[in-house]
């Protein structure tokens, strides 16, 4: 399959369940709202390293906040339940309620089997020192906590769901920029995509690595086979013209939002094509022996169903 | 379907007591059913049929067609549905109401909302004295729900009050939220004497500074308070003027510090 002289590989990424949760937070104005959702979304990149991966899904008007307020959606994915609900108590404490005029709401509503309440602010509201004060509207109970800039508001409880982590692909380019710049623009194309994040920095990670090590200590270590240094050294899955390797990793709510992400990531960085450098779109996968989703890039690629999203290959 | 309505149709002497026309209680019965239900009027018992005329059989939305301020225990420990008063109604209206819609197209008596603890109450007219409070006994008044008064209040409103949220567009009598254990009151109107007289945990939100105080309501300065505006948010889709107020800008005294102090009094600025 090729797709404006990109090539794109007949392999597939191999992706994990983890647990999800959706956090909105709003503040004075919009630079306030980040200034708290990039905190809490920092350090989150992997969840071998950080515990969590996360990252802001988009921003929200004042209409569409609970206290109309300008505000930003975040996500927050980890392999267990105990792990979310461990990392969004401490990030909430130290990176939302530390925040001046920031205040934080439940992402995703309802209980059923599909979705489990679990504590947003629910332990904050102790920092008050018996000076909070609860308040229920409309069904939800809110903690007013008193702080130094006025009060702290923070819903009791968000919603945690199954979710889907570790989608990815490779962009491999004839030169470092020429990587980086379609990696910009798979970004830029898959943030519009609601219900996914791209957790590493800028949403794009350059050190993929493999399993296992010649070292005793480390279980994962630099993907040598794609290492463009390397060519003459290693196994290579690299071809000659290739001199640099970028990797885009996609955590959604489900495996639908990230099949969405893929097929507008890669067709934003094949619209670059051959002539800007990019050669061939690939996926990093395990042998599809440890994850529970397999996302085929040529099936994401010639979906029919995705083609409002993105322009696919031609059949 | 069409809604259950029931027209009085004999003049009041006595009270009357209508706990029993609630949907809940009503669910399954046939009109001529409904119609042989006895009700306790005064001393003796009367056949509904002997006091209101039966239209209709839908018993999820029943209607008053018209009131009376003897009719007590209107929507009595309702759950579900609706009941719709055409008129005035008498004491106990919405009495440990759980859930569901009670309309109220005319004034209430005493006790309105007492022991209610879910669903809407919505009082076109005024409403007596201890509305939303605890019956003598009780140590809780309204535990729960929404109770919306577009007109005037009596005296003790909010007495016990434990939960909920209770909107009186009109003005208030004397001891409004005394003893109050959480929940919210709304005032647009004025207050009288002695508000918030024991008030341990609760809001009571006023448009104009009472012109006394006790002494235990101590002034914590002006704010401007968030969650003013999630909850003005939160009464969009209820039928009160509340939901308009833009402004989330108050003045807050806090009270009564002789009942731990951790109520408080709001005036909008």
């Amino acid at each position: 399959m090729i797709i404006n002289g990109v090539q794109i590989d007949d392999t597939f990424a191999e992706a994990f369940n983890m647990r999800g949760t959706r956090v909105i937070i709003t503040a004075q104005n919009l630079k306030w709202a980040y200034n708290a959702a990039n905190a809490m979304t920092g350090f989150a990149t992997s969840v071998i390293g950080c515990g969590v991966e996360a990252g802001i899904e988009r921003e929200l008007t004042p209409e569409e906040t609970p206290d109309g307020r300008p505000g930003v959606a975040i996500l927050m994915f980890a392999m267990s339940s105990a792990v979310l609900t461990k990392q969004l108590e401490t990030r909430m404490g130290q990176c939302v309620l530390t925040c001046p005029t920031a205040a934080a709401f439940s992402g995703i509503e309802g209980s059923s089997d599909e979705v489990t309440r679990i504590s947003l602010g629910k332990n904050l509201r102790f920092f008050g020192d018996g000076y909070q004060i609860s308040k229920q509207f409309g069904g939800k109970r809110y903690w007013r906590v008193p702080v130094m800039d006025g009060e702290f508001i923070t819903e009791e409880t968000t919603g945690m769901v199954r979710a889907v982590g570790g989608g990815n692909f490779l962009v491999l380019a004839e030169s470092q920029p020429q990587a980086l710049a379609a990696c910009e623009a798979a970004i830029e194309a898959m943030r519009k995509i609601p219900n996914v994040v791209m957790p590493f920095p800028g949403g794009v990670v350059r050190s993929g690595s493999k399993v296992g090590s010649k070292y005793k200590s480390m279980f994962a270590s630099t993907n040598d086979a794609f290492c463009p240094t390397l060519k003459g050294l290693v196994r290579t899955e690299l071809s000659p013209d290739i001199e640099s390797v970028m990797e885009i990793v996609i955590d959604g709510l489900t495996a639908e939002d990230i099949r969405k992400a893929t097929r507008v990531g890669i067709a934003a960085a094949c619209s670059l094509g051959a002539k800007n450098g990019i050669k061939r779109i690939s996926a990093g996968n395990y042998g599809g022996k440890l994850g529970q989703f397999q996302f085929h890039l040529r099936d994401i690629m010639s979906d029919p169903s995705l083609n409002d999203l993105a322009p696919g290959a031609q059949a | 379907m069409s809604a259950l309505t029931l027209t009085l149709k004999i003049s009041l002497q006595q009270r009357l007591d209508v706990s029993a026309l609630t949907p809940e209680r009503l669910a399954g019965k046939q009109p001529a059913e409904i119609a042989a239900l006895t009700l306790p009027y005064g001393r003796q018992q009367l056949r509904v049929d002997a006091i209101f005329d039966l239209q209709g059989e839908d018993t999820q939305e029943i209607i008053l067609a018209n009131g009376s301020d003897k009719l007590d225990y209107v929507g009595r420990e309702m759950k579900s549905g609706s009941i719709t008063v055409h008129g005035d109604v008498g004491a106990y209206a919405g009495f440990q109401m759980h859930g569901g819609k009670l309309e109220i197209r005319g004034n209430a008596g005493a006790y309105a909302a007492s022991g209610m603890s879910g669903g809407l109450m919505h009082i076109h007219g005024n409403a007596g004295d201890y509305l939303a409070a605890a019956i003598p006994g009780d140590r809780k008044g309204m535990k729960g729900g929404t109770v919306i008064v577009n007109g005037n209040a009596g005296d003790r409103v909010g007495d016990q009050m434990r939960r909920g949220i209770l909107l009186i567009e009109g003005n208030v009598g004397s001891y409004c939220a005394t003893r109050m254990l959480a929940g919210t009151i709304g005032v647009l109107g004025s207050v009288g004497d002695h508000i918030g007289y024991g008030m341990r945990r609760g809001t009571l939100l006023l448009t104009r500074k009472p012109a006394a105080m006790h002494a235990t309501l101590q002034d914590c300065g002006t704010h401007t308070l968030p969650f003013l505006s999630l909850m003005f948010k939160s009464f969009a889709d209820l039928p009160t003027r509340f939901a308009a107020i833009g402004s989330n800008r108050v003045q807050r005294f806090a009270g009564d510090i002789a009942n731990d102090g951790k109520g408080e009094i709001l005036i909008l600025q």
